[in-house]
């Protein structure tokens, strides 16, 4: 009826436009050598560690399960390589938590498990079973499980698919590469999902800086009821869960609520191409397409690795650095976390693996917050950083619940954006633990 | 162990780990860059010694920030280019026939004063240019409010104005008579009588455009103060294009009440900020014993501005209604 839909003027706000340094764009994905061992944390998901359900000498298969988890935010762990566990080994993440992981000895055939066959599909039910057997969990990065993700308690309310393409971060090729090269697989997710959930929308959310990516899902959707290609601005974080929503169906999910509550379920563009996959094939999660890229990479690029296989052995099979890097990155550039130790394996939602030198990870002298308030409006959550990092700075505890800091996503753009390059978004996270803290204390 | 790396260390920092390349030098600069134009103004409208007390201003301003920052042990934060502007804006507010000896005093109450006892960069609460001017107008009235005509230094010292349009147009407001006002396009040359950077229209706007096009200046507050002036002059028939012309309005709404640290921060926030300056001036400027409005318009929202930003908060994604 109107040309402008009632969200014209419901836009999210803020952002920034970090550039796209999309170098390894036409990189087509290559397969990695498997690896002489693999090393698989077991927490690869948000929720408890998983627990190893193998023991030393036990012999695995590609697709062997090797970690279940108990609780209710689990997704199991499966083997990504056939061979011999070594060991079972503790694990320092980065965030400094724990937990367990299986050090395996490939015998490098790849046999598969009997268990790797098409699971048996007819109902919702069955659909969930399956995506949780799969050990699925985001891969746009925050690693949610999956299955939980497409079972909302309130699924009857929920009406619209968004499948996240943006892929706003810097660097990050590996989606791009997705819908370029299995469209077909990634509509096939898309029509099973929706099947399944009995969703009556379905909406694909692609930047405009991957006009290639649009033209082709475009081209494969045409005479296809429900689903719509979305063009979104290349601005980031135009794929963040919150924003995507907002800038697709103009709804607002409300502080702490999720996705569920104003209607719509949204699934990475890969995760959803990985479902239809794994209903075909019945192959776990096991490997994942990560790009290489980084100004120490030689040959930057995008390769399908073995799940747990060291950075090192990527860094060897993709031809090495040719610098030292100082900085290495599991993700993009804005939300990306650094390791510690080469030797940290590529997990599930391992989407990036950069390299940055020393001069590209240079920390930059802190100044003084002259209160430019760039920070502020360039938050998508329209918080007001200055006012939080006095408020923490007194541990307000009154000042910073007024101030609604736990709405901060950690997107980074603060931190991006100040010009006396003070580490903003740090000091968002530790007015949140502050906040947390007091809270535990309070119980 | 770590085989990519031969020194065997790796960076860990938390995310994000791009940043912008606009720095606070290089935010700093660009002001710096918008005030040339009104400098070459003040060269050519007052002669040679307009340049010299804008040196020594600039120069004493740093100097007090470097020994400042010596004598408290303090990291050297001269490199931020502040200390160069508030020295540049401090001399804008000053008389080109001020003793260099005052400008000096002047500097000193700037930048030890109002900016580094308050905790330097960022945390001063009011202009320290404005605050320099008017500790020194209070100080040395005879000596600030002695304002030489323009290309005085041409034709002598007797070329001291006996008044200036601002005090005019009060006697045309209060009296309701009729008084002679320097031509329209000659104010907005700047060849009237007044302080240094203040007189020319035309090179602050062009200074304000290039700040608003470097995105280091929202227009908000300009707009919304000049607005005001011109709008409420406008009811009460008090000259407004005059008003807009003459005396520190155009420097003040520009690059005094602009000033990040003594702003608010929101949208809205600066909109009230603006017009309550707008609002402050025009009433000391037509109803005060004083002819000039715009520092203490200012430094009195400067006060204000914690308190806007309080209330001015912005709507949280999501969130509640504070």
């Amino acid at each position: 009826m109107f040309s402008f839909g009632k969200n014209t003027f419901k836009r999210t706000r803020g952002g920034v436009t970090p550039g796209h340094f999309k170098n390894t764009r036409d990189c087509a994905t290559e397969q990695l050598p498997i690896p002489d061992t693999v090393r698989i944390p077991m927490a690869q998901h948000i929720g408890a560690p998983c627990q190893p359900t193998v023991k030393v000498g036990d012999t695995v298969a590609v697709g062997t399960v090797i970690g279940l988890g108990e609780g209710f935010m689990t997704a199991p762990i499966h083997a990504s390589v056939s061979g011999k566990v070594k060991a079972i080994e503790d694990f320092i993440m980065p965030t400094s938590a724990r937990c367990k992981a299986v050090v395996i000895a490939a015998d490098k055939l790849q046999t598969l498990d009997e268990s790797v066959t098409p699971p048996d599909v007819h109902d919702f039910e069955s659909f969930i079973a399956a995506v949780k057997q799969s050990g699925l969990v985001g891969l746009g990065g925050a690693g949610f499980p999956t299955w939980i993700k497409l079972s909302p308690k309130n699924l009857d309310q929920v009406d619209t698919l968004i499948i996240n393409g943006a892929e706003c971060e810097p660097y990050l090729t590996s989606d791009y590469r997705e819908c370029l090269e299995s469209p077909d697989t990634v509509i096939e997710g898309v029509q099973l999902v929706k099947k399944y959930l009995n969703l009556q929308h379905c909406y694909i959310g692609i930047e405009k800086n991957k006009p290639e990516a649009i033209a082709i899902l475009k081209e494969k959707v045409q005479g296809l009821d429900g689903i719509e290609i979305k063009e979104l601005a290349t601005r980031y974080p135009q794929g963040a869960e919150k924003v995507i929503i907002s800038e697709i169906t103009g709804r607002r999910v409300p502080m702490g609520k999720l996705p569920a509550d104003v209607g719509v379920v949204v699934l990475n563009i890969t995760s959803t191409s990985f479902i239809a996959r794994y209903l075909r094939t019945g192959m776990p999660l096991v490997a994942k397409r990560v790009t290489v890229d980084g100004d120490c990479v030689k040959n930057p690029g995008n390769w399908l690795v073995p799940i747990g296989t060291a950075i090192a052995d990527v860094a060897e099979a993709c031809g090495g650095c040719d610098k030292d890097p100082a900085k290495i990155l599991l993700g993009g550039p804005m939300m990306g976390t650094c390791v510690y130790a080469d030797s940290y394996p590529v997990a599930k939602n391992t989407n990036g693996l950069l390299f940055f030198s020393a001069d590209a990870a240079g920390q930059q002298r802190v100044l003084a917050c002259m209160k430019c308030g760039r920070c502020a409006s360039v938050c998508p959550m329209g918080l007001m950083p200055p006012q939080i990092y006095e408020a923490n700075k007194v541990k307000d505890i009154a000042e910073l619940t007024r101030l609604q800091v736990n709405a901060c996503m950690e997107c980074g753009c603060c931190s991006y954006i100040c010009p006396s390059k003070r580490l903003v978004t740090q000091s968002m996270r530790e007015a949140k633990a502050t906040l947390r803290a007091a809270a535990a204390k309070k119980q | 162990m770590n085989t990519v790396n031969s020194a065997n260390r790796l960076v860990v920092s938390s995310s994000p780990h791009l940043r912008d390349r606009r720095t606070t030098a290089s935010v700093m600069r660009d002001v710096v860059i918008a005030l040339i134009p009104a400098i070459i103004a003040s060269g050519i409208l007052f002669g040679s010694k307009a340049l010299v007390l804008i040196a020594v201003c600039v120069v004493s301003c740093v100097g007090f920030e470097y020994i400042w920052d010596l004598v408290m042990k303090k990291q050297n934060t001269v490199g931020d280019f502040s200390a160069v502007i508030t020295g540049i804006l401090l001399a804008f507010n000053l008389p080109a026939t001020l003793p260099i000896w005052m400008a000096i005093i002047g500097s000193f109450v700037s930048i030890v004063i109002v900016k580094q006892l308050f905790g330097g960069l960022g945390q001063n609460f009011v202009n320290p240019a404005i605050g320099g001017r008017i500790v020194l107008a209070l100080s040395f009235t005879e000596a600030m409010t002695a304002y030489p005509n323009a290309f005085f230094y041409k034709v002598g010292v007797q070329s001291m104005a006996s008044a200036t349009p601002l005090g005019t147009m009060k006697t045309m407001f209060q009296n309701n008579t009729w008084e002679k006002l320097p031509a329209n396009s000659d104010m907005f040359l700047g060849i009237q009588p007044g302080v240094l950077g203040e007189t020319c229209a035309l090179a602050l706007i062009i200074g304000g455009i290039y700040l608003v096009i470097r995105g280091v200046l929202n227009p908000i507050i300009p707009l919304s103060f000049l607005g005001t002036v011109f709008a409420l002059t406008a009811v009460m028939d008090a000259n407004p294009v005059q008003q807009l012309l003459s005396g520190g309005v155009m420097l003040g709404a520009i690059f005094m009440a602009s000033d990040y640290s003594t702003s608010p921060m929101s949208g809205k926030g600066k909109l009230i900020f603006g017009i309550g300056c707008g609002l402050l001036t025009v009433l000391i400027r037509l109803y005060s014993t004083g002819n000039e409005g715009v520092s203490y318009a200012i430094i009195l929202m400067n006060i204000l501005s914690p308190q806007i930003d309080r209330l001015t908060k912005n709507k949280v994604f999501g969130g509640k209604a504070a």
